[in-house]
């Protein structure tokens, strides 16, 4: 189904700016043909502009987009041959979900028999065959979703562009889209940039991450790269290393040993981030990361605050003597009150700059 | 045992009763409710009443029989749809391609808006008193024309169809374009943006997306800018001939009044204007009604 | 942040394409003929009032007041004034009163005959105010209340009412039930819900319905034309007699006569558009829509 035609897709410091607001700010980034993006950021961190300015529905402030090296972002949207899944689907309510998904080739005048056959490709393909001939209003939220993906790729676009496609369904619903979104891209080989708000959604689903925040892009990489080793203390806090720690650096640290000193706390860690410098610095560490068991290095006595139940392992919140809270998962039963003692592998330790958020 | 009974079965009335929504909630509807009965519904079932007793005691048809029997009174139903017809179907059509570019936030909209306020506030009698001067022979349009060399007769437009016709174009066009803009806004604007990603150009957006989500719409603004041209009363008396071609059912019902003091045949009129248009309003209704009618705004969420 | 985005888009788009392109320039030049068509309209109306004599001419020969003078006594502006005031506000004031109530009971329940009720709301709407008007005088003049202030007070509170449930009723709606619910689990009682809750977020839409109705009624002409006499005339009635037995006095007096009509409701007008939108002049007929 697949005729892309293209190596690669290539933003050059794409900004926009609303008024005085800058939503995005020089933003560059290559795709390759076939991969799957994913722009990750928190609500207001200019992820659905980049996604309207790389569809067109959206002028940019500065900046150029290219395919291949033909420059694109002076197009209108209708001649980027760029496919699109908005949020709320946004279904033609005066169409059947077959004329929904045969829009595009319609405009594009496609003989009606290509169309046909192509349309009914489509409909197969998002399974749908039961409901093609029914209006939108009469779909449920995760069916709504089917139909939008498949009016957006049956025109076989060069790129498609999803904007939280997942985010009106429901837990359930979310995860199996989640699993056929990443199906038909195995399939079909379409190269998508995919914009959400959920970590984990984009860690799924993305060959590449890029973490957006206040319209700046803060890291580029693999869903690996970006959860072992978030290049900064914003990156780090969104992918959920819940402990920030202040602490202190010490002098005469060397590759792999940085000894990092705070109230009553003493670390090691093997690495620091560019930026960070001997005195005050930021230290991340997951929940997931500490591990409850009493160690010669990296140790830390506390007592345990507070345990709730999560199914397969528990999130406790402990103490420090000095009263310092550490958030904490493990697959062991504590008590509420029990002395224990945590500890952190030092690679697992993330030191940042003090002053990055 | 019976109390308990009654009062069990109090109870259930109660319920059943709440359940269906009539609760003493509904109370604060009744002063309305009479209102309407005492001055709209009674007059109304009055007035038809009153038109099959004519005051010649010519029968309960008299009024309609002599209605329909005289060419002049008749003519006034086709005076009333030429008129009304077309000026209803010229705004709301001059009000799409507006309507279609205010849509957005645009610099001078507001102005627009309100300056097109203005005449539909006015009213048709201020409009038609500024028409009869505006449009005479020796008033201001024909003046232009004529020092532009476009015409070198000055035109009739006054005493005659013409002028019944622009004034309603002046105070329907301005209704006609406020409520189409307002159909317009609730259309969902991610549905154009939907279309455009699959290649649809300005034209086939507006073709395909946005006019057939609008029809409904325009239905409803036709049949009140109907419902006002077809009442057309003062400017076919000020700026038409309410004798010859602007003789339409208004000005034949108030004739009947003002002149001659038949409450009797003015009702009849009245009874025949009401069913004309209400027919109009309902074939319009009916044609809507068969076309999509869903929501505009376009999926869940 | 996606929705604040949507708005921009279309800003910005649109924006660019109404001033650039040709489809753009036609349209802003058919606006341009409708009002200057209107200006000219609306001139006539004022330079005839300040002439002297305008016979031929694109001017009239020499300019006065005097017919002002001569308006505001002979057509007893003074007292037009105050009964078309009298007039609006009790109009005003009464269907406020009574179409509140009713708006809030249609925009929150459903029963039965609930459509037959709204119908006979919707009528009013639906027809031209000459159809009902004419049995609804014949009425009025059997109650002995033809020709009275309150004959004319109650002919105009019949479109009235639907006008201000209309309005109300989807204001209403888009009031979220779960407030009142929040009130009441608050342990407020109906009449503190509807006094400490309701009212205070209903008044925008109060003030809007309020001022939209005065605007109507001041430049309703049919049904106060039907049931006034002398005495109870409004002004867009005497206006219209003024016209249309025009040769009694001079056209001036008659175009100046137009002033004193214009300048009320211009007044009217500019005091509304503070508090309401242009498009809010229609709402009442988007809404005959939810039917």
């Amino acid at each position: 189904m697949s005729k892309q035609h293209f190596n690669e897709l290539h933003l050059k410091g794409v900004s926009r700016a609303f008024g005085k607001s800058v939503a995005l700010s020089n933003l560059s980034l290559t795709i390759g043909n076939g991969e799957f993006v994913a722009l990750l950021g928190p609500s207001g961190c200019g992820k659905s502009t980049a996604l309207n300015c790389l569809a067109g529905l959206l002028p940019l402030t500065a900046g150029s987009i290219y395919l291949d090296g033909r420059r694109i972002d002076t197009l209108p949207p209708e001649r980027r041959d760029f496919g699109m899944v908005f949020q709320n689907y946004a279904l033609f309510p005066h169409l059947t979900v077959r004329q929904n998904i045969g829009f595009g080739l319609k405009i594009k005048k496609t003989p009606k028999p290509e169309i046909e056959r192509r349309v009914n490709a489509a409909i197969d393909l998002v399974q749908l065959s039961l409901h093609a001939d029914k209006h939108p209003n009469q779909l449920s939220g995760g069916q709504q979703q089917r139909v939008a993906i498949a009016r957006a790729i049956v025109i076989e676009p060069q790129v498609v562009l999803m904007d939280e496609p997942l985010s009106n369904l429901d837990a359930k619903l979310r995860h199996e889209m989640r699993s056929e979104i990443k199906r038909l891209h195995r399939e079909l080989g379409l190269t998508t940039v995919y914009v959400t708000h959920d970590q984990e959604e984009a860690l799924s689903l993305a060959d590449r991450l890029v973490v957006l925040h206040d319209g700046k892009v803060q890291q580029i990489g693999t869903p690996e790269d970006v959860y072992m080793n978030p290049i900064n203390s914003f990156v780090a806090d969104f992918m959920g290393y819940r402990n920030l720690i202040s602490m202190e650096l010490l002098a005469g640290g060397s590759a792999n040993k940085y000894s990092l000193t705070s109230s009553g706390i003493e670390l090691t860690a093997s690495g620091i981030f560019s930026g960070a410098t001997v005195g005050k610095v930021l230290v991340a560490i997951r929940p997931e990361d500490l591990l409850i068991e009493k160690s010669s290095k990296n140790n830390i006595a506390c007592t345990v605050k507070t345990i709730e139940y999560q199914g397969k392992d528990f999130a406790v919140e402990v103490s420090t003597e000095q009263g310092f809270v550490i958030y904490v998962r493990t697959p062991i039963r504590l008590e509420i009150g029990e002395k224990t003692n945590l500890t952190v592998r030092p690679e697992r330790v993330m030191v940042y700059p003090e002053s990055n958020n | 045992m019976s109390a308990i009974d009654a009062s069990k079965s109090s109870l259930n009335l109660k319920s059943w009763l709440a359940e269906h929504g009539i609760d003493r909630l509904l109370f604060l509807v009744i002063p309305a409710f009479l209102a309407m009965l005492t001055f709209f519904i009674y007059p109304t079932i009055y007035g038809t009443y009153l038109s099959f007793h004519p005051m010649d005691k010519s029968g309960a048809l008299g009024n309609y029989r002599s209605f329909f029997g005289d060419p002049y009174m008749r003519d006034s139903i086709w005076n009333t749809f030429r008129i009304a017809l077309p000026v209803s179907v010229i705004n709301v059509f001059a009000a799409i391609p507006l309507a279609v570019r205010l849509r957005h936030r645009v610099r001078g909209k507001r102005t627009i808006n309100t300056l097109l306020v203005i005449p539909m506030s006015l009213g048709t009698v201020l409009i038609a008193e500024g028409l009869s001067a505006y449009l005479a022979p020796n008033g201001w349009l024909n003046r232009t024309l004529l020092a532009t060399g476009i015409i070198s007769q000055p035109l009739q437009l006054l005493h005659n169809f013409w002028g019944v016709m622009i004034s309603l174009l002046i105070t329907g066009f301005p209704f006609a374009f406020l409520l189409t803009l307002s159909y317009i806004s609730g259309i969902n604007p991610k549905m154009e943006e939907a279309a455009s990603t699959l290649g649809a150009t300005p034209w086939q957006r507006f073709r395909y997306i946005t006019f057939p989500l609008l029809t409904p719409g325009l239905a409803i603004t036709f049949c009140l800018n109907f419902v006002l041209a077809f009442s057309v009363f003062p400017s076919a008396n000020l700026l038409g001939n309410p004798a010859g071609d602007s003789h339409v059912l208004a000005v034949a019902a108030a004739q009947a009044i003002s002149s001659k003091y038949d409450y009797s045949m003015a009702s009849a009129i009245s009874v025949i204007t009401g069913v004309l248009e209400l027919a109009v309003v309902a074939i319009v209704l009916i044609m809507r009604s068969r076309l999509y009618s869903g929501s505009t705004s376009g999926g869940k969420g | 942040m996606t929705i604040q985005d949507t708005t921009e888009v279309s800003n910005s788009v649109s924006r660019k394409i109404f001033v650039k392109s040709p489809f753009g320039w036609v349209i802003w030049a058919s606006v341009a003929f409708f009002f200057i068509n209107l200006l000219g309209v609306i001139g006539t109306v004022v330079v005839s009032s300040f002439g002297t004599e305008w016979f031929d001419g694109w001017l009239p020969s020499g300019w006065t007041m005097k017919f002002y003078t001569t308006a505001w006594h002979d057509y007893q502006v003074p007292n037009l004034l105050r009964v078309t005031l009298q007039v609006a506000l009790a109009v005003v004031l009464i269907s406020i009163l009574v179409g509140t109530p009713a708006a809030y009971v249609l925009a929150r329940r459903d029963f039965p005959g609930k459509k037959l009720l709204m119908l006979s709301f919707l009528l009013p709407i639906m027809l031209p105010p000459i159809t009902y008007g004419i049995p609804l005088a014949t009425f009025i003049y059997r109650l002995n209340l033809g020709g009275t202030l309150t004959g004319v007070i109650v002919a105009n509170t019949v479109p009235a009412i639907p006008f201000v449930i209309l309005v109300l009723s989807p204001f209403i709606e888009q009031i979220d039930p779960k407030i009142e619910a929040a009130a009441r689990m608050c342990g407020a009682t109906t009449r503190q819900i509807f006094i400490k809750i309701l009212t205070p977020l209903i008044i925008p839409g109060l003030l809007a319905a309020a001022l939209l109705v005065l605007v109507q009624t001041v430049a309703l002409f049919e049904l106060t034309y039907l049931v006034s006499g002398p005495g109870s005339n409004t002004l867009v009635v005497a206006l219209y007699y003024a016209v249309f037995a025009s040769g009694i006095r001079p056209y001036q007096a008659i175009s100046a006569m137009a002033v004193f009509y214009m300048l009320t409701t211009l007044f009217i007008l500019i005091v509304a558009l503070r508090y309401v939108n242009p498009t809010q002049m229609v709402s009442q007929a988007r809404s005959v829509d939810t039917k």
